[in-house]
């Protein structure tokens, strides 16, 4: 039977790796999640013939509602969520892995604190006390800090939040974290009362930790919260012995490393400043002061001749057009220039939306092709020679003060270069500034018009305005 | 359980850790999203260290929390498994006409 499982798990292996690989092209990628499916599910068939499971029927019991309960939620609200809140729920998904790693750890604790570890299917060796330790603790902060950046995205929590010296009480609630850890990782008999406190201050720090962070961040912090959670899994793979567990979340750990240091590049800024830096919340007032002329406002008739009569039209998406659920309209408004003989191109940044790739899976859904879809170094020479540039709902990717004023804190980071289209038309809601908070000099450009309104209706807007011509 | 010694245990983190890396390195931009959700899926492999610790709990408080663990985990697999192919989906012409 042993054999069994463990060609199972190995099989597992094979298949997580091999589907990973699948989804890395457009064309493989829906069967690489299925084989990856069919490994997660044999796994978990598996898993209740180690030996042990099956000694308390009560425990079996409970582990089948458990997993009823949590698939259960978990399916229904999967199901239900639209594309575009689909960044937060990424987020949510990964919390609860992080927290099944640390409570995998808390019961390991519990059995130790308690003694009924003596003589037990598995002794801890000091190595896979301190690993079980670590996994907990970043297991730990990737549960509480994903539930932040849930709360976040979702709009629960509008504000960052900080308390005075947030810096230093948040680094001492580390340090004191890690004492804990350290105390419980090298006793063979660590007191219950320690563990909860170390859980209950892990909690905390991954709380602490997030709050300060502007939402625009939030993909880069999503993504790393889910290396955490690969790695946790790892840890915990190692403390039960499971080299499955150990593969998957090494790889996942790995593979969301890479992922978070291509998001931070594209915003050009090391990770240690986006998660330390508390930018996103009060970099606004270096640049506001020379501003040079006015915001110019368009109407949408206006706008759709200005479109119609174009040659090359590139559409720059933000999060504010999957905010106003526009993507369809923006495919019905591609279609009609298309058929104009307009040539349609799509501008994404890599950090538009809320991660990267969130504008291609919008705009996917609504059935644009994906060639017309580029990427910054793609498009950018584009821009000159583009008669129009509509940029709907997006802001800090388009502001040109990142080239240009380097008191800004967005200063280097690359853009979109729509100013340097013929004319600029931009859909926006009002007159704030973005997310960031830094005004966008883009707004006041003599070849920028302003069409103020939610972008799904702006869009029709256009739409009709074109149909009428 | 196979026993996995400690250096046995690095080797496989070392060579997990590079197969990672160079899997997604290849990744284009368009697949960022569901690709992190697909390794979001992937690390849902936990509920098995989930079941395998409930199964062994012998006191009502590690009942407790094996069952959050169980209940975790399993909302992990399936929620990253339902939210990837759902976007993937959107990426294939042809099953959004079924869908339709």
């Amino acid at each position: 039977m042993d054999i069994f499982i463990q060609v199972v798990y190995f099989l597992v292996a094979v298949l997580f790796i091999l589907g990973l690989k699948k989804m890395s092209s457009p064309v493989t990628a829906t069967g690489g999640i299925v084989w990856a499916g069919i490994g997660m599910v044999a796994a978990s068939l598996v898993a209740f013939f180690e030996p042990g499971v099956f000694e308390y029927t009560s425990n079996v019991v409970l582990i089948v509602i458990a997993i009823v309960v949590g698939s259960g939620v978990a399916y229904i609200t999967a199901k239900k969520v639209q594309m575009t809140d689909m960044p937060q729920m990424i987020a949510i998904y990964n919390g609860m892995g992080g927290g099944a790693a640390a409570a995998i750890a808390a019961v390991e604790l519990v059995k130790m604190s308690s003694g009924h570890n003596a003589g037990g299917a598995h002794e801890l060796s000091t190595t896979a006390q301190v690993l079980a330790v670590i996994g907990a603790l970043i297991g730990a902060v990737s549960f509480s800090g994903s539930a932040i950046a849930f709360a976040k995205l979702q709009g629960i929590m509008k504000k960052t939040f900080r308390l005075p010296m947030h810096m230093v009480l948040n680094l001492g609630l580390f340090a004191l974290t890690l004492v804990a850890g350290a105390i419980i990782a090298f006793d063979s008999n660590p007191s219950i009362q320690l563990v909860l406190i170390f859980f209950v201050m892990a909690l905390a720090f991954g709380v602490l930790f997030t709050t300060p962070i502007g939402g625009a961040d939030m993909p880069v912090v999503i993504s790393l919260f889910n290396a955490f959670t690969g790695l946790a899994v790892a840890f915990e793979g190692f403390v039960l012995g499971n080299a499955a567990m150990i593969i998957a979340g090494t790889v996942v750990g790995s593979a969301g490393t890479l992922l978070t240091q291509l998001m931070a590049k594209a915003m050009n800024r090391p990770i240690s400043n986006i998660l330390f830096a508390s930018f996103g919340s009060d970099g606004g007032d270096a640049a506001e002061e020379d501003i040079e002329g006015s915001m110019k406002e368009i109407q949408g008739v206006d706008a759709a001749i200005m479109m119609a009569y174009a040659e090359k039209v590139i559409i720059v998406p933000g999060y504010g057009m999957a905010v106003a659920q526009a993507q369809h309209k923006v495919s019905e408004l591609t279609k009609l220039l298309e058929a104009r003989g307009v040539k349609v191109m799509f501008a994404i940044h890599p950090v538009a939306g809320r991660m990267p790739g969130h504008m291609n899976v919008l705009l996917a859904e609504a059935g644009i092709d994906y060639d017309k879809i580029l990427d910054l170094d793609e498009v950018n020479p584009e821009f000159p020679t583009a008669d129009v540039a509509l940029v709907i709902g997006a802001n800090d990717v388009v502001n040109p003060v990142a080239r240009s004023n380097p008191d800004s804190p967005i200063y280097g980071m690359p853009i979109l270069d729509a100013d340097m289209a013929k004319n600029c038309i931009v859909i926006k809601r009002g007159k704030g500034s973005g997310f960031s908070g830094i005004e966008n000099h883009l707004f006041y450009a003599d070849n920028t018009r302003m069409l103020y309104g939610d972008g799904q209706k702006a869009v029709g807007e256009l739409i009709s305005g074109i149909k009428e011509l | 359980m196979i026993e996995i010694s400690g250096f046995t245990a690095l080797y496989i983190f070392m060579l997990s850790a590079f197969t990672g890396y160079e899997v997604i390195s290849r990744v284009p931009v368009i697949l960022h999203t569901p690709m992190m959700s697909g390794s979001n899926f992937i690390h849902g492999i936990v509920l098995v260290g989930a079941i395998v610790v409930m199964g062994g709990a012998e006191s009502g408080l590690e009942q407790a929390i094996g069952f959050i663990a169980v209940a975790l985990a399993a909302g992990n697999a399936v929620g990253g498994y339902v939210a990837t192919v759902r976007m993937l989906e959107m990426f294939n012409p042809k099953d959004k006409k079924g869908e339709a």
